[in-house]
């Protein structure tokens, strides 16, 4: 019994491509896929939804509410207006300040967080004494109630009560020095999950990689800056792109800290004013809308112009 | 037990990408079944069609003469051993060799029974608590047949369970499983693209290639007489010579000269008369140092000997003969998979000695080969010329 | 040799105090605030002169702390258990299947976890009011589970992908029905991972204070780290730093400990779902 792949089999072989065999082909397919794809839409469903109710929803509704004039104060005078609660916020200096001090925190601590994560990935990753010890201890400010550690720095700031206090001020109520505390704060509490993302990427350095540079003759410097670095960097782009956006969002550090006083309100502490305490909740939407929309210009230019890569985009192997 | 027929089956992939064409098979009750041929050539998806891991396109697959392409895998009662092994890493050896018979439902007595039977004929006795991490690869190896082997089910199938050995162990494991086949008498379907693997284990062997079945026959009968250049090339290690050439009315001219065709192959030609572009191939041990051979009929050439190495029991002699290469879509296939994609300028040729061969590096000897052995291929349908 | 590893491990253990030091300055002052007596509070000195345990004793005896504490714990458990199920059974589909809008689900989870929660106050807060939702349990519980489900999701089905494919087949070939597969096979493998993802997932409940501070208006709901911010001292200017000090300790007890038993593991699955992708 033997087969040859003659021209006459190879022409059979042609032949039997329209005997149906592909349309059978494509049939199986597509019942296999569609028994699938209901039972993986039945699986995200729920997920798909809570998130769609909490997220999706409220944000479209934020964004008719800052279309209106809404003031709880007032219920009366509510009524359709446009962008004139845009209008309102972006020429009001008290939005531009918070902005300007919402970057101010967000630039200096994301720069901070990236040295100081770096350093502590590295000693994490090289340590050759007490490496468990080092892990552990470096995760307990991240694990730590962000209110919790701005009590203790604020206590520790706070003139006659803490350790760190000088002796004839109060740094907590002045300008520069509340937003040095407020970036240390930050800093402090989120190194360490910089520092576990980096890690994470330095851990992926083949160590035979190293070890052939340093043979071509690269002192440590030049091994960290021209092997380790490129090779990382998408490891450093993503912590960025995550600590970046969290940055933005600083709210309970200032709340702490300040409440805001001294024009140290970042714009999350402005749009809760707003609406939490002023009841103005058209001023407070259209505030929300332009950070919503200011998050997405950062995490769209990460992505485009940095290349950073968004999580979860994977390549598969099924077979 | 069982019995497996493939009859025209077919696999194409929503893309149209042809996996398996026309294949057809039958299987008897206790064989051994070979399926071999280069990564790609569609034998795995074949296994994977009998497991019910992959459904059949056309053609249908019946299991004791009753058709079960639409069947799940749990309902063909049939027993696979992975590649990777796929031991559950969260289960004892026990449990996993148990786990197919707690999805039956048998009762934890009959289970522990079987584990234990089977565990005593692969000596896992001492491991049955054990988890698989903590395992050495021969042992996983055998813990996985161990899982195939307790439901003692209709038929074995086995996807190149030997790969992921070190040479030494896949040598033992390859005995142990004939031996371990024959005393159960269940239908195998072994997956190897390992030629050595093909010949040792089965009854019979299958070669595929690119999706289509090239030969079928025991393993002696392939090596012997392979239907096709690719079959000749695949069987074999080392693997057969090949020498562009004409075809005469009496003889055959290579790179080695012009040499005389026995009667009896000249008579097993007699379909392919007249002058004609062949591929000659001949087989390493079809040569021998000249002076050895006394008066034996064949022929002989002078061979400048690049390489010896001598093995104890025989010597082979490796040097370049001038002339073009042997060309054909299906060798330049072979050497694809080989990745033996060098070229040198000539046609290397490898020839196994007599352990007493004079035979030295750098020097020219004097080498005789077989005319009787010689297979004779259509250059350009890589057809063999040879037929019973 | 010996000298130079001698100071090596010197200089290591150098590097580590640093960052010891680093990790617990903060937390221990806060611990001897909760330690110090009111007659010590203000002297400034990192640690208690004559320890008492008069905060303690405050918080405990305060009925807007304890009440708190049940709405911190309870909450942040049911938010979990449910983030965590569906979490699992939708990292489950990402992994595994393929679907149409998969790309979609994972991009709008993304968005999710990029959110700035703060836009979603406003609108949250009329639509809990006009539901009856507003300082409630599940006024809280479905927000926390909402911006926990892209954390659970990333990380799950980065545990999910490292499972091979073989095994599935395996079960497939031993008898089992997909349900069985994935109960007996998939789920008991994917159980590490779907423990700290759990853990991971608390944390980020436990610490939220944002949604506590606007969905909340009584202790009914009210959390620890919001019911902080609420705490009332002798005048209403100055915050009872003692009790602060001593309910910021309780929190933090049962994070640390988490933490020191499950560093590994937190290690890892933060990890797993960024740097993978």
């Amino acid at each position: 019994m033997t087969a040859t792949p003659t021209a006459a089999a190879a022409q059979a072989a042609e032949d039997r491509m329209d005997d149906g065999t592909l349309d059978i082909a494509r049939q199986r397919h597509t019942d296999a896929k569609r028994a699938e794809r209901k039972l993986g839409l039945m699986l995200v469903g729920p997920a798909v939804v809570i998130m769609l109710a909490v997220a999706a929803y409220p944000i479209l509704y934020a964004f008719w509410l800052s279309l209106n004039k809404a003031d709880l104060r007032q219920p009366d005078a509510n009524k359709f207006i446009w962008f004139d609660n845009y209008v309102t916020v972006l020429s009001s200096p008290i939005w531009w300040t918070a902005f300007g001090v919402t970057m101010l925190i967000t630039i200096v601590g994301a720069t901070l967080e990236l040295i100081f994560g770096m350093l502590l990935a590295i000693v994490m990753h090289r340590t050759i004494v007490g490496r468990g010890l080092v892990r552990t201890s470096a995760l307990v400010p991240y694990a730590i109630v962000t209110v919790v550690a701005a009590f203790s720095w604020r206590f520790a700031w706070t003139q006659g009560l803490g350790w760190l206090a000088p002796e004839n001020s109060a740094p907590l109520t002045e300008f520069w020095p509340s937003i040095g505390i407020i970036i240390l704060a930050e800093v402090w509490k989120t190194v360490p999950f910089m520092a576990l993302l980096l890690m994470a990427g330095l851990a992926l350095v083949p160590e035979d990689l190293l070890k052939a540079a340093s043979m071509d003759g690269a002192t440590a410097w030049k091994r960290f800056w021209l092997v380790t670095v490129p090779l990382i960097k998408p490891a450093i782009l993503v912590a960025l792109l995550f600590r970046t956006l969290d940055a933005f969002r600083v709210f309970d550090n200032i709340f702490v800290l300040t409440s805001g006083s001294n024009q140290t309100s970042s714009v999350s502490m402005v749009a809760y004013s707003n609406l939490i305490r002023g009841l103005n909740l058209g001023i407070g939407s259209a505030m929300s809308v332009l950070i919503f929309i200011t998050t997405g210009i950062i995490a769209f230019a990460f992505i485009k112009f940095f290349g950073a890569a968004a999580p979860g985009s994977d390549a598969e192997g099924r077979r | 037990m069982a019995e497996i027929v493939l009859d025209h089956v077919v696999k194409r992939y929503p893309d149209g990408a042809l996996a398996v064409d026309d294949f057809n098979l039958e299987i008897a009750d206790g064989e051994f079944i070979i399926l071999v041929g280069p990564s790609g050539c569609g034998k795995s998806t074949t296994l994977n069609m009998v497991a019910g891991l992959e459904d059949i396109t056309a053609g249908k697959l019946l299991i004791d003469g009753q058709v079960v392409n639409d069947k799940a895998p749990k309902d063909r009662d049939i027993a696979m051993v992975f590649q990777s092994y796929a031991l559950y890493p969260h289960m004892t050896v026990g449990d996993n060799m148990g786990f197919p018979l707690r999805l039956a439902g048998l009762d934890k007595d009959t289970i522990r029974t079987k584990v234990q039977h089977a565990a005593e004929m692969l000596e896992l006795t001492q491991h049955l608590d054990r988890k698989p991490a903590n395992l050495s690869g021969g042992q996983r190896q055998r813990v996985a047949m161990g899982r195939a082997i307790v439901r003692s089910p209709k038929a074995f199938l086995m996807d190149e369970p030997l790969s992921n050995l070190d040479a030494k162990l896949r040598v033992q494991m390859r005995t142990q499983i004939s031996r371990i086949q024959k005393n159960l008498g269940t239908t195998t379907l072994y997956v190897t693209h390992d030629q050595t693997e093909a010949m040792t284990l089965g009854d019979r062997v299958v070669v595929m290639r690119a999706g289509v079945v090239q030969q079928v026959g025991s393993p002696a009968f392939l090596y012997a007489h392979p239907a096709n250049l690719f079959v000749a090339g695949f069987i074999g290690s080392p693997a057969m010579n090949f020498f562009p050439g004409q075809l005469k009315p009496d003889s055959v001219v290579t790179a080695l000269g012009e040499a005389k065709l026995p009667d009896r192959v000249r008579q097993q030609l007699n379909g392919a008369t007249g002058t004609r572009e062949v591929i000659v191939g001949i087989r390493p041990e079809h040569f021998e140092e000249a002076s050895l051979v006394g008066d034996k009929p064949g022929a002989t050439f002078d061979a400048p000997v690049d390489i010896v190495e001598a093995m104890g029991s025989d010597v082979y002699a490796y040097f370049t003969m001038q002339g073009d290469q042997a060309h054909s879509q299906e060798l330049d296939d072979l050497a694809k998979d080989t990745g033996n994609e060098l070229h040198s300028g000539g046609v290397d040729v490898t020839a196994r000695l007599d352990a007493g061969a004079d035979v030295r590096r750098g020097q020219t000897a004097r080498l005789w080969y077989d005319t009787s052995k010689i297979q004779v291929f259509d250059a350009s349908t890589g057809k063999n010329l040879i037929t019973d | 040799m010996q000298p130079e590893t001698t100071n090596r491990k010197l200089m290591w253990w150098g590097v580590n105090a640093i960052v010891l030091l680093y990790a617990f300055i903060p937390v221990l002052w806060i611990v001897s605030l909760s330690l110090k007596d009111d007659a010590t509070l203000n002297d400034g000195n990192y640690f208690p002169t004559s320890p008492s345990d008069d905060s303690y004793t405050a918080i405990f005896n305060n009925s807007d702390f304890l009440r708190a504490l049940a709405n911190s714990i309870g909450i942040c458990i049911i938010a979990t258990l449910i983030a965590i199920a569906f979490g699992t059974m939708a990292a489950y589909a990402i992994a595994r299947l393929d679907f149409p809008g998969k790309r979609t689900i994972v991009a709008m989870a993304l968005l999710v976890s990029m959110f700035p929660q703060i836009a979603l106050v406003t609108p949250l807060f009329k639509i809990e009011t006009a539901v009856g939702l507003f300082d409630t349990w599940p006024g809280l519980i479905i927000p926390y589970i909402a911006f926990a489900l892209p954390l659970a999701i990333y990380t799950l089905s980065a545990f999910f992908r490292e499972i091979p494919w073989d095994l599935e087949k395996a079960a497939k070939m031993d008898g089992a029905t997909p349900y069985q597969a994935f109960r007996r096979v998939i789920t008991p493998l994917a159980m590490p991972g779907i423990f700290t993802t759990a853990i991971l997932v608390f944390i980020s409940c436990w610490n939220d204070f944002l949604f506590a501070l606007s969905l909340t208006s009584t202790s009914n709901a009210r959390t620890v780290p919001a019911a902080m911010s609420y705490f009332t001292g002798a005048t209403t200017f100055e915050k009872p730093t003692g009790p602060i000090a001593a309910a910021a300790v309780v929190i933090t007890i049962p994070i640390v400990i988490f933490v020191l038993v499950f560093q590994r593991r937190i290690v890892a699955g933060l990890t797993s779902g960024a740097v993978k992708g």
